[in-house]
């Protein structure tokens, strides 16, 4: 299994998710007064856009963990969002299982959203405090299997929460009588319980203490094993993602720098912006060494910088990559960069 | 070398109705002048209350139960609060985890600033505003004049931080104390950040305590390592000798924990269970509940503090029965 699974998913596999140049804009304007400006001595209404994905294209091949890294406001977590079908996007596709999915009617959705289920950062907010544990894993089994019996819905929720690790006690509590790694265990189980193929865990550990932490990615790596199932991990914490995933896709502004197989991007990473992200990751006894600083600040999504978004702070950057937007392409070992300099063979 | 900072015996209960909660349990440690400790432990295990009892911040209902401190040679524990003001912001400085939450939204950077020094000394304001552009200068921020009249929210995460930094600087403090300083920072913001820790302690010959609940950061940037549970101090030694080796089934428990690059996709050693809340320590060695070698006396009664040698020849403390020479297997 172990062997497996640092293995790139071979080109026969086809993916189970599919993301072709998927965007997503989010409108900040507000009201009209606020979209309100002056400009060349005229008044005129002005829409402000965060420009939070830009054309992301990526596949997720069956049984794999991919992982999205990046650092805050990267977008990371819209596109998981986005993929799931919790926003809608505003350009580019997601296929699923071969179907396209971003433009289904909720109706047609129905048989997706069994199939695909999200774990969310805050085990604190995502759970509603007013409602049972019983009540919060039988609620979805009951709306995607309706045709169960309640013995068997209750049957599948004790099996679902003895998997997890937890309790058949638990089931009678409230959210509030557990603990942050209680909690977390009880939303993969919520998300356990419709027997999904898929799961987007956005920052499903980072909420939680380092000795929780690996019970959690512990829990999450059995429940691949056994029941087969393919991630989407969503994480910022770079150690976390070096140990469980088979892939890993590098967000900047937006937009994917850079996707590799694990062991690759960690060993040999090609972007100059992976290349500072990994070279700043604090390690266990180790004394500070010299990371790649980079210059500058992230700028903001609302004006995007032309060309490759990540130029203002590179230092190999030259005057193409002001000019152009670098596409993502295949490199040896199954790497794909999104850089100029790469792509010249320069860096 | 000279103590710069000793802290003995120090316990903080919480008093509430239902009886005295003990939040730190007699915890001692010292630190040299120019040393750098980490204070690491998970949340709930007393790290930022031992930080706050140091410079005596503790508000009520907590109170400072038992054990002194002692701060180049002078108990500051004991001093009256007007004058332990004198020493906070100081001669020891604290850097806090949220930047946002410590400096005044309606206020300059500048107005920030200028006030903090004029609290501890007798300067006028042009002066007072030149001695803050150069602390802004040491913390790398480009055209301080110009920063200084700008608001919090003009700036970004780490360029705050930076500033929060700089005002813990203000009055060449001996000791900074900063309780999760990277913490709601980005992966390059932080290590930018701990880059200007060392370089501003070895310039200076400060001292640094950094609370934080990341293993690897400390392990980076201290020389000594202190690692907390439910209120005590646990094991304490060298950085080096601690995660090389450490003697401490919970230290070993919390380092095995982390994923470390070799062995990619397998099964992480967990330590089964979580902390105890403050209500509920147990009897005797408050982890013996998860501790892998845990014994009959454990569970009966509290290990005291003992000495241990690291491979290598480091020393250091250690809190477990394990350790105990005397110790009967009951």
């Amino acid at each position: 299994m172990m062997n497996d699974m640092n293995d790139a998913p071979s080109a026969q596999t086809p993916p189970i998710l599919s993301v072709r140049a998927l965007s997503k804009v989010f409108d900040i304007s507000g009201g009209l007064l606020d979209q309100l400006a002056l400009k060349d001595g005229r008044l005129r209404r002005v829409k402000t856009t965060v420009k939070a994905l830009n054309r992301v294209t990526f596949d997720i091949a069956p049984g794999e963990t991919f992982s999205v890294v990046g650092e805050s406001g990267c977008g990371k977590s819209t596109l998981g969002r986005t993929v799931i079908g919790l926003y809608p996007p505003n350009g580019g596709e997601v296929y699923y299982g071969g179907q396209r999915i971003d433009v289904l009617s909720p109706r047609q959705m129905l048989p997706f959203r069994r199939r695909m289920q999200m774990v969310f950062q805050d085990p604190y907010a995502s759970l509603n405090p007013r409602k049972r544990v019983a009540a919060i894993l039988e609620e979805p089994l009951r709306f995607h299997h309706p045709e169960l019996t309640a013995r068997e819905v209750g049957d599948r929720v004790k099996e679902v929460m003895e998997q997890v690790g937890g309790d058949v006690q638990w089931l009678t509590r409230l959210p509030h009588e557990f603990s942050g790694g209680q909690r977390q265990r009880i939303s993969i189980a919520r998300a356990l319980v419709v027997d999904p193929e898929f799961i987007v865990a956005d920052e499903p550990i980072s909420a939680l203490d380092v000795s929780i932490q690996a019970q959690i990615l512990n829990l999450m790596m059995d429940a691949r094993e056994q029941r087969g199932l393919t991630y989407m991990f969503i994480a910022h914490d770079l150690s976390v993602v070096a140990h469980i995933s088979t892939r890993v896709a590098v967000m900047y502004l937006g937009s994917l720098c850079e996707v590799a197989p694990a062991e690759t991007l960690f060993a040999a990473p090609r972007h100059p912006y992976t290349q500072a992200l990994l070279s700043a990751i604090p390690r266990l006894g180790k004394k500070k060494s010299g990371h790649v600083r980079l210059k500058g600040e992230v700028p903001t999504p609302i004006h995007l910088p032309t060309g490759c978004v990540f130029h203002g702070r590179c230092r190999y950057a030259d005057e193409r990559c002001v000019r152009e937007i670098p596409e993502l392409l295949e490199k040896d070992g199954g790497t794909h960069v999104a850089c100029h300099g790469v792509a010249e063979e320069r860096i | 070398m000279s103590v710069l900072l000793q802290v003995e015996d120090l316990t903080v209960n919480f008093a509430l109705r239902t009886g005295d909660l003990t939040a730190l349990n007699g915890v001692s440690f010292a630190l040299n002048e120019g040393e750098r400790l980490g204070l690491v432990g998970e949340s709930g295990a007393g790290k930022s209350v031992a930080g706050f009892a140091i410079i005596n911040l503790i508000s009520k209902p907590g109170y400072i139960a038992g054990g002194r401190v002692l701060f180049q040679g002078e108990e500051i524990s004991a001093l009256p609060q007007e004058a332990i003001r004198r020493i906070r912001g100081n001669r020891i400085s604290m850097v806090f985890q949220d930047p946002m939450m410590t400096l005044n939204p309606v206020l300059t950077i500048g107005t920030q600033m200028v006030e903090t020094l004029q609290a501890h000394r007798d300067i006028g304001p042009s002066e007072a505003a030149a001695i803050a552009a150069d602390k802004l200068r040491k913390v790398h921020i480009p055209s301080p004049e110009k920063r200084l009249r700008q608001y919090p929210h003009e700036f970004s995460g780490g360029m705050r931080q930076r500033i929060i930094i700089a005002v813990a600087l203000l009055n060449d403090p001996q000791l900074i104390i900063a309780d999760e300083p990277t913490t709601a920072l980005d992966v390059t913001i932080q290590a930018e950040i701990m880059d200007l820790f060392l370089e501003l302690c070895e310039q200076s010959r400060m001292g640094l305590m950094l609370i934080t609940h990341d293993l690897a950061v400390v392990s980076e940037t201290t020389e000594k390592i202190a690692v907390m549970y439910a209120g005590k101090i646990v094991e304490e030694g060298r950085t080096g000798d601690v995660v090389r080796s450490p003697r401490h089934p919970y230290t070993q428990g919390l380092i095995a924990a982390l994923p470390q690059g070799e062995h990619r996709g397998t099964r992480l050693n967990q330590i089964p269970g979580t902390m105890p809340t403050l209500t509920r320590i147990p009897p005797g060695c408050s982890f013996h509940p998860r501790c892998p070698h845990v014994m009959a006396v454990c569970a009966r009664r509290e290990p005291a503090s003992l000495p241990v040698d690291y491979p290598g020849g480091g020393q250091g403390v250690v809190a477990c029965h394990l350790f105990d020479p005397q110790r009967h297997d009951e």
